[in-house]
């Protein structure tokens, strides 16, 4: 048996009809337990109380990315191997993807504010997350105004390769025109720079917890958009009658 | 294919093909900028490199919608689809026809705008050569995008959604040789990764814009 049975639209909804309620589940609690376990974390020594909004800030910076990632991914196996529950998936996911991004530059905007002094700066990594944003924008708007649904899968699959060369040409780009501010890997394991275990763990329930939140709600919107599908086919097929 | 340019080149300079639009916009664009901040010489001069290069890359804006949403209209890009010679080749052609009507006039025109900025003299070759080398990666990449809102109604404001993300490596290299030579100093690293990009624009985009035009063919 090869993964590519779930390619089926019928045998995708079967499974994961099944397997939704436990995502779900394990979503909920993991995100809870991992943002109630940040929240009563002790105050850093330096940025104090601040410190806990990293708990909502890396996490979704780290499914912003991955969004984009898994979009890319998607729209590869609808060109290659046209997959209708593929595009529809990297369909499902934009929108999703496109909250994560406004999540982490608003919690940032949140943190920067009194750690840094300012709302914004224009620093590499906080500009090319706009610009990420800027994209995920751009892909939903493109999915939105085309009418037939496979020349929007298909166009939108090119935006998205093609998007991603400059995304990512964009992330280097920008490192050339300003420094920094923001800070390296997060999750850093050099020696002196590791962050300390009371913080890694429940960051690390946290991450766990918002995969598995971009997970369910990428079935339930996966699920929503096969059912639209069916429901376009059932009338055209009544008008038709 | 030359035939092909040389219809593309014809239709854009003659009545209605909206030629020099692009320069009196880009004229207009330097008049107001001084009214926005002030006419001191002290604060235009630092932002002049800026100004130039988002005014080039807005006038080239303008003009996409018209690589392929006139030949779409009357018919001629399905011929052209179905003509002896690729459709990369197609798309490759006309946005070669785009940049000679757009990029290349306001890149010999640009050091009579920087004048209006108080550019300083120095970097007025930079900016030449910087807009000679950029702007055809501005116009390929504006020829994806068309190509990309060919069949919709309303492709404009997208097609500006769409494309202008995929310009912003294309400016800060840009903008960054420009500043250089504005302060006198090395541009040749930046020089070197605009080329690059322009290279790798020309090398990936005729087959992304081809794809898309086939798939609003169908």
């Amino acid at each position: 048996m090869s993964i590519w049975e779930y390619a089926n639209p019928v045998r995708f909804m079967r499974s994961t009809a099944k397997l939704l309620p436990w995502v779900v589940a394990a979503a909920a609690i993991c995100v809870t337990a991992g943002l109630v376990w940040g929240v009563l974390t002790p105050p850093d020594y330096r940025q104090g109380s601040t410190v806990k909004i990293m708990f909502l800030h890396v996490p979704a910076a780290l499914m912003a990315i991955n969004g984009w990632l898994m979009m890319l991914v998607a729209s590869l196996i609808w060109l290659i191997r046209r997959h209708h529950v593929s595009a529809l998936a990297a369909k499902a996911a934009a929108p999703i993807g496109a909250v994560m991004t406004v999540i982490a530059l608003v919690t940032g905007a949140i943190w920067g504010q009194p750690m840094w002094g300012t709302w914004w700066e224009w620093d590499p990594r906080l500009t090319s997350f706009l610009i990420l944003f800027l994209f995920y924008l751009g892909y939903i708007a493109l999915w939105s105004a085309i009418e037939d649904p496979d020349s929007a899968a298909d166009l939108t699959g090119v935006l998205c390769l093609v998007g991603s060369v400059f995304a990512l040409l964009s992330r280097y780009a920008v490192n050339f025109w300003n420094q920094g501010l923001h800070q390296g890997a997060s999750l850093s394991v050099a020696p002196g720079e590791r962050m300390s275990e009371v913080y890694r763990y429940p960051l690390y329930l946290c991450m766990l917890g918002f995969f598995l939140l971009f997970l369910a709600l990428l079935l339930i919107r996966t699920r929503t958009e096969i059912r639209l599908r069916r429901t376009a086919a059932l009338r055209a097929r009544e008008a038709r009658r | 294919m030359r035939a092909l340019l040389i219809r593309d080149l014809r239709l854009a300079t003659r009545a209605g093909g909206g030629f020099g639009l692009g320069l009196a916009f880009f004229l207009i664009l330097c008049t107001l900028v001084p009214f926005g901040v002030g006419p001191d010489a002290a604060m235009l001069s630092p932002i002049a490199p800026g100004i130039l290069w988002v005014g080039a890359l807005l006038s080239c804006l303008l003009s996409l919608d018209r690589i392929f949403a006139l030949d779409h209209e009357d018919g001629s890009l399905d011929l052209l689809a179905t003509a002896p010679i690729p459709l990369e080749a197609v798309v490759a052609v006309k946005a070669a026809a785009h940049w000679l009507t757009t990029g290349l006039p306001l890149t010999l025109a640009a050091p009579i705008f920087a004048l209006l900025l108080h550019l300083p003299g120095a970097a007025t070759g930079d900016l030449v050569l910087s807009l000679l080398i950029g702007t055809p990666a501005l116009s390929l990449l504006g020829a994806f995008g068309a190509a990309l809102t060919v069949g919709l109604r309303r492709g404009g404001l997208l097609l500006s959604l769409l494309v202008l993300p995929l310009y912003v490596p294309t400016l800060i290299f840009g903008a960054e040789i420009v500043r250089r030579g504005a302060i006198g100093a090395d541009a040749a690293s930046p020089l070197a990764l605009l080329a690059g990009i322009t290279l790798l624009s020309a090398a990936l985009i005729p087959f992304a814009a081809a794809a898309a035009l086939r798939i609003n063919l169908r």
